[in-house]
């Protein structure tokens, strides 16, 4: 059996797990194996509907008293207990920091090996997975082999397409009561402090603004601010302007900041660099506004218009002002 | 300007750095209308060396073309707002280098640039920043600045614009796939982004011209090789002072190192680390490149000392507790066998041009001085030192350039003697006479890669015999003895009384053969060339401003066949002065024996017995008149003859095929036993013999910036026959001249006591208020050849003279290492010291 | 405090990222090398962390002999001590690898021991994202991941981590493992004298000690996946192109 870890927003499942369950998915169907799913916390019995779509038998419900605040060794525990209980070889996780920090977790405590940033798994003659994985970033594909008794693997983010199975499940939703010991609750999270600032976070956005060094300084952000909010998105930065100073390094996008999918990236006054542009692989459309026609961006985008973001910007946010 | 890639173009310029830039805004501004200007970066920084440089200008050097060139790039940079006036300071951590910086201010006098020594309390004063305990003083340059060379291109490229109407075409982010050639000619410039045809190309592409140049099957001698460079800020002490630059640049001389101020960051450049030179093909794209090409990360453990140096020398700056080492590179630039830039024309490609190893000081006039060659055929700043034909057929190895890269990169900053002689890949073209002359011990300089004597230690016991004649022109300063020998004078003195034998001179010898090579070598030439088989014509090669291209000595061997024979220095810029003038259509032939034929000089008063006693024919007075050429069998060997001298004796030039080389030296060496035939060394022939002679030396009397009637070698007249530059030079005849060649005596070679100094050449001539002469046409007066006389017994200097100080006998005084001393006008004009009416020559 | 900054030297790359003929590595000719952003601001975490609570920041790192050069930036950076342990320049796996270092680090041990022990959040290169979850289950201590705020208060590591809409804080007992994102500080230039100083600084150079296992995450090979060079479609110069833009926004991406 091929166990998924899912992450969830009370009882959704979240668009990086459903990612990683396509990934799940196509290996339970190549082995002809089956796909369950471990869910932790407060109504994640509520996921059986939607995981069935996506074809999973059976759904793990853990709970423990101690978990009600995240845990990661805890969590981790649990699911060698689960994967032991029922015999998973072969766990995965979304590429996310819990599902990746987990599983990490997992193949130390079972002496597993863990292949992060799965591209693609394929299953060779001998029963090892022969897959590919994103290096630097993404711009470099490391194609390996993966073989153990235990199999961990965590998908990159935006690389599977989420898409229903061919025939919908209807999963069993069981709760799995782990033993955990006190030192399991060495790490916990002990508070969440909401942001100091309200927006959608990056990661989440479907529409980025983006800047760069081109924007020139901090002030010039504002009308970047304005189109994102025009446009009901968030704004980013390259590592050039955050180096800057101009923004924070939350706003970085970037192989060290955000990875970000929205609908579409509004790149202002940014050059392209590699680093960058790992960052927004995931958008689905690109527009860059760049006085250099020549600039990387310009040649990896889907529009671009060649002209001063200064210019360019402002204009945009009262012909938008003037549509609304 | 126009964005589309053009199918054709007048002129392709390939590489869009400073370089490129400022070639294209020339070539526009002297009328080229149609130019392509193109790089495989981007702009305005496309990624090569122009975008690391540290930007400043240090004008002095001790070479007149690079300080003119720097000059005239300065009063360019200025015009196009891109200059900062900060003064320069190089200074001095050991005597021997405060000796240097007063040759540095003799420099600047002569090239009439400003530049003054400064003391160790005026240094304080002006740079507070450097620990001057370490300090014993410097040298001022009040002319010196910095430069910002991207902007500098931007301006260039909106003049070429302007100045074609529109006809410069930019092209960034365009890769160059190959140049193609139809017959011998560029004809087309292939690319990623299309084809253009065009039949004038320049390539000036940095580093990466050796590979550009390879398309088309030529060479550009030069390779990439790592300055590093660190940037270390923010400084707060530079935090009061507004702008990029408030302090002088200075240079630590001894050290090899920089350190000048940039906005609240200081950049530490060093060319101290051992030499680290690349390979042009592991140059990373600007894809693969983090930052730039041209800025790989620098090595740390070789800039480990130069750390120490800087923080010896600016101490309180760089450890200001705020700043970091913010930038740092190993810089990448181009540098070439003997430092110098590669300019001209590509001679085995008709149409191709390089532009190539031109620091950013240099680069607004040498892209200005390479379009006027490249329009007109000549520059105003004479560039024979920069000439990319110097190391035609000898210096384009791989090899070579590396070996000579990696032994001049210390010499960038280094105290480099007038004489000083390459070590690296020697001995590299040798005559069959080499193993014989080592065996006698010669003491070889190198000429164009050929190995010549200057003089022979075996002939140590002349010295004694004319130890009369020497007393007062030995040296024994140190500085002025160095790459010399006293022997070089016993030497003369023996050929003078007895005889002597030369050779290999490495001369340029190029045969013309055709039905109409009389035409064209007239068509060439200052003097008469229809002249009788068997005759021998010296005559200047002239540029269409009347200045001299060469001099050299044409033999007419037969009705349709010639042999020019020149200078090894010179013989690859004439090859291609010549090569590129010869007419599409003419039966012209031009065959290259250069490597074919040896020379022996047999010179002096037993020469004729000497050379009778072993050649089959008459070679009589009579039979053999002066300034004519025969064939000869010399013993076994087919020789051929010319009766003339460079020094000024009766005797000949013995030409052979290079595989009887050895045993011509055996014969005529044997047969001379009985004279005391000697071997003397090109110290005699270069020097003594030819300043005794006043015989002028391409290069230092002769160049572009003087026609012939100023250098004193008029004799010809004006001939009937067109040719090259008449015009310039019959109105140069009737014009009074701005200045004369004049030979010159050192009248007191210590006029303060202590050691007796010799001047080597190089040398202001001040006037009586101590202040450099200056011609009508703002020519410096200076020494350009310096040697001793010999026969005459004095220190000769060569200079020219404006009509006012050019009187014989008139008193002047020379500048040399800081100290002030009294020559006298010997002779104005071109006539002899010694033997005036040349009687040893014409009996 | 005595706190460990762990680091890999990896090839510093351009745009384009060409292989090697075998395809088992980087090209690196003409290329330099440095570490991850997140590497970094460990090693000035380490040391800010030892100028505030007084102590020694320590170095480590497992690679090739020229792995020096980043332990000498870290030393530059003010750290106090480095050690290498030394491979012949093949890649480990991140158990072989997390196993070198567990065992590296209890040699360095002396009967302190570490307080502090700070990783990147993932590698630059292979980005495996557990060598240090892996170091601190052989240690035994406990580890946060991904964390871009530290605070150190008697004994107790104060660690924040972002989430959708804010940080989770955790506070784990000293001695901690804690892998850090870049943003977490910002790492110093080093001056031009501490560069000097830590290019004559000895560097402690240790054979690495690692389990053997079969199977496990083994490279077979490397790809530079192609890239898409269609050229935009320009929209126009200049504010002209605002209209289509708006046509764009709400027709085909919708979000207008």
């Amino acid at each position: 059996m091929i166990l998924a870890l899912v992450e969830h927003d009370e009882g959704a499942p979240e668009e990086l797990s459903l990612e990683s369950l396509a990934m799940a998915r196509e290996l339970a169907t190549a082995e002809g194996d089956s796909l369950e799913a471990v869910a932790f916390g407060d109504e994640a019995d509520a996921l059986g509907d939607e995981l069935g779509e996506h074809g999973v038998e059976a759904v793990y419900c853990v709970a423990h008293d101690r978990l009600e605040r995240y845990a990661p060794d805890a969590w981790a525990e649990s699911v060698v207990q689960l994967a032991s209980e029922h015999e998973a070889e072969t766990i995965t996780a979304p590429g996310t920091d819990r599902g990746r920090e987990v599983l990490a977790r997992v193949g130390a405590s079972l002496d597993a090996p863990l292949a992060t940033n799965c591209l693609a798994v394929d299953i060779a003659d001998d029963g090892a997975y022969e897959l590919r994985r994103n290096r630097w970033g993404g711009s470099l594909i490391e194609h390996a082999r993966l073989d153990g008794e235990h199999k961990l693997l965590t998908a990159a983010e935006h690389e599977f397409p989420i898409e229903p199975a061919a025939s919908t499940t209807e999963p069993s939703v069981s709760t799995f009561e782990p033993d955990l010991e006190d030192d399991l609750f060495a790490v916990q999270v002990d508070r969440v402090e909401s942001g100091d600032e309200e927006g959608i976070p990056l990661g989440e956005a479907r529409v980025v603004v983006g800047g760069g060094r081109g924007v020139g300084n901090a002030e010039d952000y504002d009308q970047l601010e304005e189109l994102a909010e025009l446009l009901g998105g968030t704004v980013g930065a390259s590592r050039a302007a955050v180096n800057e100073g101009w923004r924070p390094h939350d706003d970085q996008v970037g192989q060290t900041g955000a990875k970000i999918s929205p609908d579409i990236y509004i790149a202002c006054g940014i050059s392209g660099a590699v680093q960058h542009m790992v960052g927004c692989k995931g958008a689905d459309t690109l527009l860059a506004i760049n006085t250099d026609p020549e600039a990387a961006i310009v040649q990896k985008a889907d529009w671009a218009v060649i002209g001063d973001l200064h210019e360019v910007v402002p204009e945009l946010n009262e012909a938008l002002r003037d549509a609304s | 300007m126009s964005d589309a890639f053009p199918s054709s173009a007048d002129t392709v310029v390939i590489g869009a750095g400073v370089v490129g830039n400022s070639l294209a805004y020339h070539l526009a501004d002297q009328g080229r209308e149609d130019i392509l200007l193109l790089d495989k970066g981007p702009l305005p920084d496309p990624g090569g060396s122009t975008g690391h440089a540290s930007n400043f200008l240090m004008p002095v050097e001790h070479s007149k073309e690079i300080t003119h060139l720097t000059r005239r790039s300065i009063e360019q940079y200025e015009d196009m707002d891109t200059f900062t006036n900060s003064g320069g300071l190089e200074v001095a951590r050991t005597e021997e280098r405060m000796a240097e910086l007063e040759r540095r201010v003799q420099s600047a006098t002569a090239w009439g640039e400003p530049g003054r020594l400064l003391s160790v309390e005026e240094i304080e004063e002006m740079v507070p920043y450097l620990n001057t305990d370490i300090i014993k003083g410097g040298f001022y340059s009040p002319g010196a600045g910095t430069c910002d060379p991207l902007r500098a291109g931007e301006v260039m490229r909106a003049r070429a614009d302007e100045y074609t109407d529109g006809g410069l075409t930019v092209s960034p982010n365009t890769t160059v796939l190959d140049l193609h050639l139809e017959d011998g000619a560029i004809s087309a410039v292939e690319t990623d982004r299309g084809t253009v045809e065009a039949d004038e190309v320049a390539i000036a592409c940095g580093l990466w011209s050796p590979k550009i140049a390879a398309m088309a099957g030529v060479e550009i001698p030069l390779t990439p090789a790592v300055h590093q460079m660190v940037s270390v800020g923010p400084i707060s002490f530079f935090e009061d002072y507004e702008g990029e630059i408030s302090f002088p640049v200075v240079r630590d001389m001894d050290t090899q190192m920089y350190e000048r101020q940039h906005g609240n960051d200081l950049e530490v450049g060093s060319y101290q680390h051992r030499p680290i030179l690349w390979d042009v093909d592991e140059i990373p794209s600007i894809d693969e490149a983090p930052l730039s090409p041209t800025q790989p990360p620098l090595t740390d453990d070789a800039f480990e000392q130069s750390m120490h140096d800087a923080l010896e020398i600016v101490p309180e700056l760089l450890d200001d507790p705020e700043a970091g080492v913010r930038h740092e590179i190993d810089g990448l630039l181009s540098v070439t066998p003997d430092g110098a830039p590669l300019l001209g024309p590509l001679q085995d490609v008709e149409g191709l041009w390089s532009c190539a190893a031109v620091w950013i000081k240099e680069a607004p006039a040498v892209g200005e001085a390479v379009a006027q060659w490249m329009t007109r055929g000549w520059s105003d700043i004479d560039l024979h030192g920069s000439d990319i034909n110097r190391f035609y057929e000898y210096g384009n190895s791989r090899q070579f350039v590396k070996n000579r890269a990696h032994e001049g990169f210390q010499k960038i900053y280094g105290i480099v003697h007038p004489h000083e002689q390459w070590q690296s890949s020697r001995p590299l073209r040798t005559s069959p006479f080499y193993d014989r002359q080592d065996e006698l011990d010669a003491r070889f300089f190198e000429a164009a890669g050929w190995e010549r004597p200057q003089w022979y230690e075996s002939n140590e016991d002349l010295l004694e015999r004319y130890a009369d004649e020497l007393e007062g022109l030995e040296r024994p300063n140190e500085w002025d003895s160095r790459w010399w020998s006293p022997i070089i004078l016993a030497e003369h003195l023996h050929m003078r009384d007895e005889v002597a034998m030369v050779g290999d001179m490495g001369f340029g010898i190029f045969d013309f053969v055709g039905e109409d090579a009389c035409e064209f070598l007239e068509g060439m030439a200052v003097g008469r060339i229809d002249v009788d088989v068997g005759k021998t014509v010296y005559t200047p090669i002239l540029a269409e401003n009347g200045g001299f291209v060469s001099d050299l000595t044409i033999v007419r061997l037969g009705p349709d066949h010639f042999r020019l024979i020149t200078g090894g220095a010179a013989a690859g810029s004439d090859r291609a002065w010549f090569g590129s003038h010869i007419p599409e259509d003419a039966d012209v032939t031009m065959i290259d024996n250069s490597e074919s034929l040896c020379t022996l000089g047999v010179w002096g008063p037993s020469a004729r017995e000497i050379v009778q006693s072993v050649a089959e024919e008459d070679v009589s007075h009579e039979a053999f008149p002066p300034y004519t050429a025969q064939e000869v069998t010399i013993g076994e060997v087919d020789a051929w003859a010319m009766r003339l001298s460079y020094v000024g004796e009766r005797g000949w030039e013995l030409y052979a095929p290079m595989g009887q080389g050895r045993r011509l030296w055996e014969l005529v060496e044997e047969a001379g036993e009985d004279h005391d035939i000697r071997p003397v060394g090109m110290g005699v022939y270069g020097t003594t013999g030819r300043l005794e002679k006043g015989y002028r030396l391409h290069g230092h009397e002769l160049e572009l910036e003087y026609d012939p009637s100023e250098a004193g070698l008029s004799f010809h007249g004006v001939k009937e026959a067109d040719f090259v530059g008449k015009e310039a030079y019959a109105e140069a005849l009737e014009t009074e001249d701005a200045a004369t060649l004049c030979t010159l005596s050192v009248a007191d070679h210590a006029p303060e006591g202590g050691e007796p100094r010799f001047m080597l050449g190089g040398e202001p001539i001040l006037d009586d208020d101590g202040e450099v002469i200056v011609d009508e046409e703002g020519r410096e007066s200076y020494v350009t050849s310096a040697g001793t006389g010999p026969s005459v017994g004095k220190h000769l200097l060569m200079a020219y003279l404006p009509p006012e100080y050019a009187d014989e006998g008139r008193e002047l005084t020379v500048e040399y290492m800081g100290q002030r001393y009294p020559v006298e006008v010997e002779i104005v004009g071109s006539e002899p010291l010694f033997d005036p009416e040349n009687d040893r020559i014409r009996s | 405090m005595k706190v460990l900054a762990c680091l890999k030297r990896v090839p510093n790359t351009g745009a384009k990222i060409v292989l090697t003929e075998d395809e088992q590595r980087i090209d690196t000719s003409g290329l330099g090398f440095t570490m991850s952003p997140h590497e970094e601001c460990a090693i000035e975490e380490a040391v800010a962390q030892v100028e505030t609570h007084g102590g020694s920041a320590h170095l480590l790192t497992l690679g090739p002999p020229e792995a020096d050069e980043q332990l000498r930036t870290g030393l530059a950076m003010q750290a106090d001590e480095a050690t290498l342990l030394e491979t012949d320049d093949e890649e480990w796996s991140p158990r072989a690898t997390a196993d070198a270092l567990a065992d590296g680090i209890d040699r360095l041990d002396d009967d302190e021991g570490f307080d502090l022990l700070l990783f990147g959040n993932e590698s630059a290169d292979a980005a495996n994202y557990q060598v240090a979850v892996r170091v601190a289950s052989e240690l035994g201590y406990p580890c946060v991941t991904g964390i871009k705020d530290l605070e150190v208060e008697d004994g107790t590591a104060i660690a924040r981590r972002e989430v959708s809409g804010g940080e989770e804080v955790y506070e784990v007992d000293l001695p901690a493992v804690v892998t850090v994102k870049e943003g977490l500080n910002e790492p110093r230039y080093a001056s031009m004298r501490a560069k000097m100083q830590a290019r004559r600084q000895e560097i402690e150079s240790v054979e690495p000690r690692a389990e053997t296992r079969a199977g496990g995450l083994e490279k077979v090979r490397l790809e530079a996946p192609e890239t898409d060079d269609s050229p935009a479609e320009i929209l126009g110069e200049g504010p002209e192109a605002v209209p289509k833009i708006v046509e764009i926004l709400a027709e085909e991406v919708e979000v207008v």
